[in-house]
């Protein structure tokens, strides 16, 4: 039995490594496809959101009050002067890109501003219009925002939040890095871990049933268990190093896409432990996922069907790692823990964040060994009935 | 003679899908292929069991091969039986057929390997066996070539080959020469005579009567199910040809041929 399996294992390694155009699509592609996506999209979302600082904005202004003029005119803006009827066509201006701002006074703006009681109700209004799609009108924005607010504050300062110029956000660098790890990554690891079953699973097993050669292991007097378990464990072994890929190249790529050394994101938060519990759920959700995936395959006509019927699958896996983005983390009843999928996402999460509990990790590996060899069974009794294997 | 086969009132039912109820014309929920099917083979000889198209042949070697269950009867195949013992009958038995494909992607070398360590042969007797197969059925030539690449009538021989790697006493051959041209078609009974003179037997099924003919010396002419007639050759024919003598028995079992 045990030597069958090894034979098994050995065929569908050589099957998979002695072809490298597979081994490039499934194992290598993967990784590299979303390092480059990740820091090309990261390069890209900086320069969108990063503006010219030797810029000089041109704007349009209707009645400049003479306190605010030269706060204004320090800026680094064009004013331009807009008499009373010309706002329109100022206005299309800044739509179609061609100045970046319309600011309009109200007429007396500081007689106004000086007789106004709060009780009065409607206070004078100040309007800015600008264009959110182009960087340099929403900067501007901004800046004229603030402007705008420290001449409003100064007139009537009763108080200040956080006027100081110390770090008030004391979370370590750490806890945020993790925060934002564990939001994303168990969505996208899961994600690549069940493309990378789903990219061979529904081939190895639909496609040799289709193709008639597992027919002929079925005459050999090998057990359909060293079979099953023979499959599983090999096919287990390919996805991890897709699913591993496609890990490394976001654990490489994320912090660039997040914003690289400006942010501190850095995969180095994590110590060797949590990558090494991370390894052991990683390991056992893909046994999991190709022993589903093989039964579903083992009872599909062929690979496209096998394929369809996949579906349902992806969308459990992809909603409990969603849940993991609600709802917190730590206490948690731990037989929720025995719930496969559920708890692989649950668990990444935790490591992520900083927050897992070794129990929930112990109960999760255990419980998805104790599933994948219960599945390894059922796809025995599949490969045993004829049913399945000879279906007319 | 010594009996290697005893085929005892083999039974298998088939649940009809909706489609196969209309394709055969029918209300019937179940189908009997194979219905309280008996007879015996003598070590060495070849025996063919002759039929039309759904007389259920296939059915009968597939459960001989032990790939499904019969739902009655059984047979004993050198002493094994295939209800009670089927991966004993697994290792002593060579079963082909055009629906078992080997896998496009190895060579026939690796295949060969492969194939005799799932059948446990040991290391030194793979190579011996290997050598000898090959030389004799010419795989030399291409057995470091991927299967995908070759012609059919190669793929036939590796077949052929590797049904034989653990060298089985009893080879199970369903419909050898099907689907393939005069050429490879000779190249397969040429393959069958010699295993025969080896001392294998032979079982194989086909609706063909001149491969029966040619190389079968005891035939069973299988009917909706039912063994129809089963003896010598030359007692089946009993002096007419063997296609005359099949649509005598037809008309007798089913009726007139429309
Ligand atoms: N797995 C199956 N499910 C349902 N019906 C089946 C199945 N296998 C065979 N049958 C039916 O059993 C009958 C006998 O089929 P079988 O394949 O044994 O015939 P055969 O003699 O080999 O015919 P052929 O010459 O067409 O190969 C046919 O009516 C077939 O439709
Ligand atoms: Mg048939």
């Amino acid at each position: 039995m045990k030597k069958d399996m090894l034979t098994i294992i050995k065929k569908e390694f050589a099957r998979f490594f002695g072809d490298r155009r597979m081994v490039f699509i499934t194992v290598l592609m993967p990784g590299l496809m979303i390092y480059i996506l990740y820091t090309f999209m990261g390069k890209g979302l900086m320069r969108e959101f990063s503006t010219d600082d030797a810029y000089v904005a041109s704007a349009y202004v209707q009645n400049m009050p003479e306190e605010l003029s030269s706060a204004l005119r320090g800026l680094s803006v064009e004013w331009a002067e807009l008499a009373e009827g010309e706002t329109e066509a100022a206005k299309a201006a800044v739509t179609a890109r061609e100045a970046d701002m319309v600011l309009v006074f109200p007429a007396d703006f500081s007689a106004v501003v000086a007789e106004y009681e709060v009780s009065d109700g409607a206070a004078p209004n100040v309007e800015i219009y600008y264009n959110s799609t182009e960087a340099e009108s929403a900067k501007l924005y901004n800046v004229v925002g603030r402007v705008l607010d420290v001449y409003e504050q100064s007139m009537a300062n009763k108080f200040d939040v956080n006027a100081g110029s110390g770090t008030y956000d004391l979370a370590s660098e750490k806890d945020a890095t993790g925060q934002m790890f564990a939001m994303m990554l168990p969505l996208l690891l899961m994600t690549f871990l069940f493309s990378g079953c789903s990219s061979i699973a529904p081939e190895a097993i639909a496609g040799e049933k289709e193709r008639g050669t597992i027919a002929t292991l079925l005459v050999t007097p090998m057990k359909r268990s060293a079979l099953a378990l023979g499959k599983i464990i090999s096919l287990s072994a390919i996805a991890l190093l897709a699913g591993l890929s496609s890990f490394l190249g976001t654990m490489l790529s994320l912090p660039n896409l997040m914003g690289g050394a400006e942010t501190g994101m850095d995969a180095s938060v994590y110590v060797l432990s949590d990558y090494l519990l991370l390894l052991g759920i990683i390991l056992t959700t893909v046994l999991v996922l190709v022993a589903l995936m093989s039964i579903i395959s083992a009872c599909a006509k062929n690979i496209k069907e096998a394929g369809t019927a996949n579906a349902p699958l992806m969308i459990v896996s992809m909603a409990v790692s969603l849940s993991t983005m609600f709802g917190g983390t730590g206490e948690k009843n731990l037989g929720l823990f025995c719930i496969p999928l559920y708890n692989s996402a649950q668990c990444m999460h935790g490591i992520f964040s900083f927050q897992y509990v070794p129990g929930q990790i112990v109960v999760t590996i255990v419980s998805n060994l104790v599933c994948a060899l219960l599945l390894a069974w059922v796809l025995t009794r599949l490969f045993n009935s004829e049913k399945v294997m000879f279906a007319k | 003679m010594e009996k290697i086969l005893e085929v005892q009132g083999l039974k298998k039912t088939f649940q009809l899908s909706a489609k196969q109820q209309k394709i055969e014309k029918t209300k019937e929920k179940f189908k009997a292929a194979v219905n309280d099917l008996s007879f015996t083979a003598y070590r060495g000889e070849v025996f063919g069991l002759l039929g039309p198209n759904g007389a259920g042949k296939t059915t009968t070697l597939r459960m001989l091969a032990t790939l499904i269950r019969p739902d009655q009867g059984d047979a004993l195949l050198d002493g094994s039986s295939v209800v009670k013992e089927p991966e004993a009958v697994r290792r002593k038995i060579g079963f082909l057929t055009s629906e078992l494909k080997l896998e496009e992607f190895f060579t026939p070398n690796y295949l060969f390997g492969f194939f005799a360590d799932l059948h446990g042969v040991s290391a030194e007797e793979k190579q011996q066996r290997r050598e000898r197969l090959f030389s004799r059925f010419g795989i030399d030539k291409f057995a470091e070539v991927k299967v995908g690449n070759l012609s059919t009538g190669m793929k036939q021989k590796v077949s052929l080959v590797i049904s034989l790697v653990h060298d089985p006493d009893v080879i199970i051959f369903d419909e050898p020469t099907n689907g393939l041209d005069v050429l490879t078609a000779k190249v397969v009974t040429d393959f069958l005579m010699d295993l025969k003179n080896q001392g294998k037997t032979i079982i194989v099924s086909t609706h063909i009567f001149s491969l029966i003919e040619k190389i079968c010396d005891r035939v069973g002419i299988i009917i909706d199910g039912r063994m129809a007639e089963c003896d010598s050759l030359e007692a089946v024919c009993a002096g007419k040809s063997l296609e005359e003598r099949f649509f005598e028995l037809y008309e007798e079992k089913v009726g007139k041929i429309e």
